[in-house]
């Protein structure tokens, strides 16, 4: 039965784990990958422009020897015709292995992987899901930290319409002694959804904060995220929120020696430039590691050892 | 109040009070062309108040859509004049075109084709979700 990865959760912790390992080898040994993929063809349906996360699935299918066919740009495909995403996703398989999409809407790459016989990853649907993300913030961590049992995750930002920041408490809940510090304005919390069905259901330790500089002490990681002006309906809104929380050299005086700072990126001022020669600093090699954990995801789901 | 007894039929009880003309129009009982009745706040012991929905002919009821809407809800299949089998619908696992996702970000949105499936996410508190999009219903 072929497998897809829409939701971080479709994937057990051992297949992360093993995905992790994977994505390690091919670090450290990335000629013996070269040609893993050799004929095998990615799709790339990107319905919404996203350069970072299709140009990471592009070069790691590059790396592992196969192609990679598609569109950046849903003008310039037959869904400006007014295609839906079921018959785009049976047309694409008779031409690809996988297919990668990322669209606005919440619950395409779902709708896609139910209607075609090959693996669809989902890249990024709406406010929703973008498990390689998650995948990415894991490796990361694992590769930073050496673990991920007993770490104190902070969160800080939108963390309402942050999609990654939802899906990397799921991920991370299922480690042992995991704790969070959630870092927000009142208006961008985590939804009430989040807190009930994940952190309160399986009892994991959290506290909802509003200042950075007082967590920062006892975090292990800082998750950094940026307040996107394309989730927001009311500019005001975006105007009056963008600012609220930046990372500055200052305030990282406080953080543990160890702690690493990721950010799924792009930043826009969230982080300030003079914090990128800090070796705390992670989200450079982050960016990095998303190649890596993609190519593993890649050979996984086609089947390839 | 007095509402005959029928022969042969279905009895829906323990409809929450207030609950029984939105499960009459779910269920289309207004295209039935036999005898109907719709009874609302009827003295319960149990719940202090219910509706019932009287159908004097047998149908095909979906179950499914009766327990979504009260968990609680009997059906007394009437056969000349006799009670014979009680029914207690469960919470369905997945709900199809019963409820739409009212989320504008959703992929229903956007492609009127596609069914509005739910499914259960949590027995505990009857919390369903949109497949597609998680929101909740």
């Amino acid at each position: 039965m072929k497998k897809d990865l829409i939701d971080i959760l479709d994937l057990s912790t051992d297949e992360i784990n093993s995905l992790i390992a994977t994505a390690e080898d091919i670090i450290a040994n990335p000629d013996s990958y070269a040609t893993k993929c050799e004929r095998k063809k990615l799709a790339t349906l990107f319905y919404e422009p996203s350069t970072r996360t299709r140009l990471s699935f592009e070069s790691a299918m590059y790396e592992l020897g196969g192609h990679v066919i598609g569109f950046s740009d849903a003008t310039n495909s037959s869904v400006s015709k007014g295609e839906s995403v079921a018959d785009t996703a049976r047309t694409v398989e008779c031409f690809a292995d996988i297919i990668a999409m990322r669209h606005p809407k919440e619950g395409a790459p779902y709708v896609a992987s139910i209607n075609c016989g090959i693996p669809v990853i989902n890249a990024g649907d709406g406010g929703h899901n973008h498990p390689t993300q998650t995948l990415t913030d894991l490796l990361t961590i694992h590769r930073e930290m050496g673990a991920f049992e007993g770490l104190t995750v902070g969160c800080c930002g939108d963390l309402k319409f942050g999609r990654t920041v939802h899906s990397l408490i799921s991920a991370m809940s299922r480690y042992e002694g995991v704790r969070f510090v959630l870092i927000s304005p009142e208006e961008l919390r985590i939804p009430e959804h989040v807190r009930t069905e994940i952190l309160d259901k399986k009892g994991i330790e959290y506290v909802e904060v509003r200042s950075l500089e007082d967590a920062m002490p006892q975090l292990d990681i800082l998750y950094m995220t940026r307040v996107q002006r394309e989730r927001f309906f009311n500019e005001a809104d975006y105007i009056r929120l963008k600012d609220s929380y930046i990372l500055t050299p200052e305030k990282l005086a406080s953080a543990k020696e160890k702690m690493r700072v990721l950010h799924p990126l792009p930043r826009v001022n969230e982080i300030s430039v003079a914090v990128d020669a800090d070796p705390r600093a992670a989200y450079f090699r982050q960016v990095h590691n998303g190649k890596y954990i993609r190519m593993a995801l890649i050979l996984k789901l086609l089947g390839i050892e | 109040m007095i509402i005959g007894t029928i022969v042969n039929g279905l009895v829906i009880d323990h409809i929450p009070a207030g609950k029984g003309m939105e499960l009459y129009l779910h269920l289309g009982l207004d295209k039935l062309s036999c005898e109907v009745a719709l009874i609302r706040n009827a003295p319960s012991d149990k719940f202090g108040k219910k509706d019932i929905i009287k159908i004097a002919e047998k149908m095909d009821l979906d179950l499914d859509l009766l327990g979504f809407i009260a968990p609680q809800i009997t059906v007394n299949v009437i056969e000349n004049g006799e009670k014979v089998e009680k029914i207690h619908p469960a919470l369905p696992e997945k709900l199809t075109n019963v409820i739409r996702c009212r989320n504008p970000r959703c992929i229903t949105s956007i492609e009127q084709e596609l069914p509005h499936v739910f499914r259960l996410t949590d027995a505990e508190s009857g919390t369903y979700r949109c497949i597609y999009c998680d929101t909740k219903a």
